[in-house]
């Protein structure tokens, strides 16, 4: 079980409130994605379910009982850290079994969980070795066995990709994907980046400086950006985001249009000229000046043959406008 | 470095850097060469760099004169148990202070070094009075005691240092792997550092058998290490050299040795934070 | 960034260090602060009595006093130029591209593991004896006179044997420094065009600070209470050209035998070594992000 909720909860490092007030249910099974840009609270929110941090204010409850101040080890959860923190000293065999031995097993229940935790992230072959002998991947397999063996109530992840290069980033992506999918166990997981996020979650919940802007499923984040916060973060590349009369025009504050709902037409509402170019390949990306002299990004084919200079005129998709009002959130 | 350089500035700075090597060295390799001269050679003039009629006689006639063996055990007892108890204290502190900062750490990591300031000859009798009130006078637990206060301070800020540079995560893990505080030093912080406590151990296992005041201050016979076995054989003023040179030699053999054997460790070891 | 308990845990753990140092200081300090104000000679037991500031008005009215507390200055002085100046340059000659460099880290070490009182006798009977010594056969093979080191020379001649028994703490400290250096910075400024000086004194020994102020911070430490080397050598003299503040408070307590003086002394030397300390530590501790 791994049913995590937090009421009101509050961290404050001396005057600063770097959490002012955060209300979150993680059910249980479901893999949690907190992101953010850096310095929005994430980390800290993470550690403060962990207990490596004491709440200032509020409540922690794990399976309906309080841990607001359990320390980190009776909370019965496991924690794979941005740098592994694997013990340097110990092979892979006794890193992984090192909660074990902490929590008292016998050295056969030990070996028994070790082998199998190494049979399920392909580590067999590496048990003898030191984590300094391992590649990056390899250790982050250590770090999440580790984790694993303690059959936790809930995983913590923070930011565990974030020291691997970008192949390896999305075959761990995958594998973290298919562990939650096997052990259906809570996953809480913290990441800087959107696409993390939108691959991985059941649930994202999206921190800017210590609030909680938004929680949803990644469409729904995707479909209905609560705030001008969430359109903007989410998405790649980012929302469009138009001012003044245009935005007047559809009783808003502002709107959004994602760079894919823009069609290249013949003659559309929106007139500019095409600046820098993107070609992916399957896709290519223009920065196109509008007359107004906003400057947006509008995803076009992959064979388009427009040049830096061009003229353009396009048409964005009427129901995928986004519409924020003056104080940033969404117009229904 | 791995910079171009012509053989011929190599053989010069090498040249250069044995010749500054040897200066440095020479009045110890001198002491060991008079050690094996009889006395007339020892003062010959001109100087002998090693008669013919070199002899072992001097290091056979300090042994037979003196009980070495008792204040060779004594200097390992006290040096190395003193390093020993101030390890087990400073660990915990050295823990503290590199994992739980506060506003006062440095503060108080200055403090302690500050003690260390106060000249020991000021304090000489208040503390030679109170170890003869608590018996601990020519024993070699006072000695123990005294050095480790001492040297604490020092160990304190070489932990200090070895630990910072461990990443805080690795013992965050620990706790979060289910071990306690206890555990969480003893099974996961001492083995990460103990290449830096190996160094402290050497350094202050050094500094502990080359302090020559307290030892000499606080004992007289039963408890008296090696400096003060030498401090009796320098008396005689510009006499028996080549006895002298042995005894001297005798009192520093064992840890100039040590030394040489672990003089990569302790030499990474001494950077007191001023490497990163 | 920690746990309430984990504070708890970390006042708990440094507990014993500073309680231990705590009396180890004070308690000595009291009683040496009790005895200053207080009439006490090993010589007269019975006369005892307070006696107000005249142990201390004894030190300054001393003109070997002021000697001493410049002999003390000198020799710190004299010891941390000498070590750091030479420091470096033996650093910089060893890490250059040279045969048989860990050998040489053997030999430029020994003096470190040299105990003080072996260190000075060494200097002032193979070496600085004015009939046997080495200096002197030398001086005569060139038919000079021998130099009298330690009777006209006093103080330079144990800023001398002090230094060297210190030079290889600062050549290895400042090596191990000077090798962490990136050889990348160093080239990087040569294709800038810096010649050798300006790499020195632009990249070389800036990147030494660090580790110049741990060589300052822990030399003087040890400096300030330098006891033995004097005692073993000059005994002070000639008359008090070599004493320095901790030998002239041994003499009071020792030869004098008077406790109440010596205690003065210590109290005075206490006091100075916190103004050392104090300008120490503002001067250079910021240099030790600690």
């Amino acid at each position: 079980m791994g049913k995590i909720t937090l009421k009101h909860v509050n961290k404050s490092f001396g005057e600063v409130a770097v959490i002012p007030d955060i209300n979150l249910t993680i059910e249980d099974g479901e893999f949690v994605v907190f992101v953010g840009p850096s310095g929005c609270g994430k980390s800290t929110l993470l550690r403060l379910i962990a207990g490596l941090e004491d709440v200032t204010a509020g409540q922690i409850d794990i399976d309906g009982l309080d841990a607001t101040y359990l320390p980190p080890a009776k909370r019965g959860l496991a924690m794979v850290f941005q740098s592994y923190a694997l013990y340097p000293h110990m092979t892979v065999r006794k890193n992984i079994a090192f909660p074990l031995k902490m929590a008292g097993l016998s050295e056969e229940e030990q070996e028994k969980k070790v082998q199998n935790a190494a049979r399920i992230l392909n580590l067999t072959n590496y048990l003898d070795r030191r984590p300094g002998q391992l590649s990056g991947g390899q250790r982050q397999r250590v770090a999440i066995g580790r984790a694993i063996v303690r059959e936790p109530a809930a995983f913590l992840f923070d930011e565990p990709l974030s020291n691997l290069d970008a192949a390896l980033r999305v075959s761990m992506r995958q594998e973290i994907t298919e562990l939650h999918q096997t052990l259906k166990t809570t996953m809480i997981y913290v990441t800087h980046d959107q696409v993390e996020a939108m691959t991985m979650a059941d649930k994202i919940v999206v921190l800017n400086a210590g609030n909680i802007e938004q929680v949803g499923s990644p469409l729904e984040l995707y479909h209905r950006p609560a705030n001008l916060f969430v359109a903007g973060f989410i998405g790649s590349p980012k929302m469009n985001l138009v001012q003044g009369a245009v935005a007047a025009a559809q009783g808003a504050d502002t709107i959004g249009v994602r760079p894919e709902h823009l069609d290249i037409v013949e003659s559309g509402s929106w007139h500019g000229v095409v600046g820098l170019t993107e070609h992916l390949g399957s896709d290519t990306f223009l920065k196109v000046v509008l007359d107004t002299g906003d400057t947006i990004t509008v995803r076009a084919d992959g064979e388009v043959g427009l040049r830096h200079g061009d003229r353009i005129s396009l048409a964005p998709r009427p129901d995928r406008i986004h519409r924020f009002g003056a104080d940033g959130k969404a117009l229904a | 470095m791995a910079r171009a350089t012509s053989p011929r500035r190599k053989t010069l700075t090498t040249i250069a850097a044995w010749s500054v090597a040897l200066i440095i060295f020479f009045p110890v390799l001198w002491m060991i060469l008079t050690s094996f001269k009889t006395e007339a050679s020892a003062v010959a003039s001109p100087p002998e760099l090693l008669g013919a009629d070199w002899t072992l006689e001097n290091y056979a006639d300090v042994w037979s004169r003196s009980d070495y063996p008792r204040f060779f055990w004594n200097s390992v007892v006290i040096s190395l148990g003193s390093t020993l108890l101030g390890l087990a204290i400073a660990i915990p502190a050295a823990w503290a202070m590199a994992f739980v900062p506060g506003r006062r750490t440095k503060d108080l990591l200055m403090w302690m070094l500050s003690t260390k300031m106060m000249p020991a000859v000021a304090v000489m009798i208040p503390l030679y009075l109170l170890f003869l009130q608590l018996g601990l006078i020519d024993t070699r637990i006072g000695l123990v005691l005294a050095l480790m206060l001492m040297n604490l301070p020092i160990i304190v800020w070489m932990l200090y240092t070895y630990f910072k540079e461990i990443p805080g995560e690795i013992l965050e893990a620990a706790r979060m792997d289910g071990a306690g505080l206890i555990k969480e030093i003893l099974y996961v912080l001492t083995p990460i550092a103990l290449p830096g406590i190996a160094s402290t151990l050497l350094l202050n296992v050094i500094l502990a058998w080359n302090e020559a005041f307290w030892t000499i201050v606080l004992t007289t016979t039963k408890a008296a290490p090696l400096s003060a076995f030498i401090a009796s054989f320098s008396a005689p003023q510009g006499l028996f050299y080549a006895k002298l040179s042995a005894a001297s030699t005798m009192a520093i053999a064992p840890i100039l040795i040590l030394g040489w054997f672990s003089q990569k460790q302790l030499v990474r070891g001494l950077t007191f934070g001023a490497v990163k | 960034m920690s746990t309430q308990s984990s504070r708890l845990a970390a006042r708990v753990m440094v507990a014993p260090s500073v309680v231990l140092l705590f009396i180890w200081m004070a308690v000595p300090l009291a009683m040496t602060l009790y005895y200053s104000f207080r009439l006490y000679r090993l010589l007269s037991p019975d006369r005892t009595g307070w006696v107000g500031f005249t142990n201390y008005l004894w030190f300054f009215n001393s003109p070997d006093f002021w000697l001493a507390l410049w002999n003390t200055l000198a020799l710190v002085g004299g010891v941390l130029v000498i070590t750091v100046v030479l420091g470096i340059l033996i650093a910089l000659l060893i890490d250059q591209p040279v045969k048989g460099q860990g050998m040489l880290r053997i030999l430029v070490i020994a003096p470190f593991f040299v105990m003080p009182p072996v260190a000075a006798s060494i200097w002032e009977n193979l070496f600085m004896h004015p009939q046997n010594g080495l200096f002197a056969a030398i001086a005569r093979g060139f038919g000079a006179q021998p130099i009298l080191f330690l009777e006209e020379y006093p103080l330079l001649s144990v800023i001398g044997i002090v230094s060297w028994e210190w030079l290889p703490f600062a050549a290895l400290i400042l090596l191990t420094s000077l090798q962490s250096l990136s050889s990348e910075q160093l080239e990087a400024a040569e294709m800038d065009g810096a010649s050798a000086l300006s790499r020195l004194r632009y990249i070389i020994l800036p990147h030494m600070t660090r580790a110049i102020t741990v060589v300052i911070l822990i030399q003087t430490i040890f400096l300030l209470g330098i006891f033995g080397e004097i005692f073993t050598t000059t005994q002070g003299g000639p008359g008090s050209a070599s004493t320095t503040l901790p030998y002239m408070i041994f003499k009071q307590a020792i030869a004098a035998k008077d406790i109440g003086r010596a205690a003065a002394g210590g109290i005075i030397a206490v006091i100075l070594a916190n103004i050392v300390a104090y300008f120490l530590m503002r001067g250079i501790g910021r240099h030790l992000d600690a």
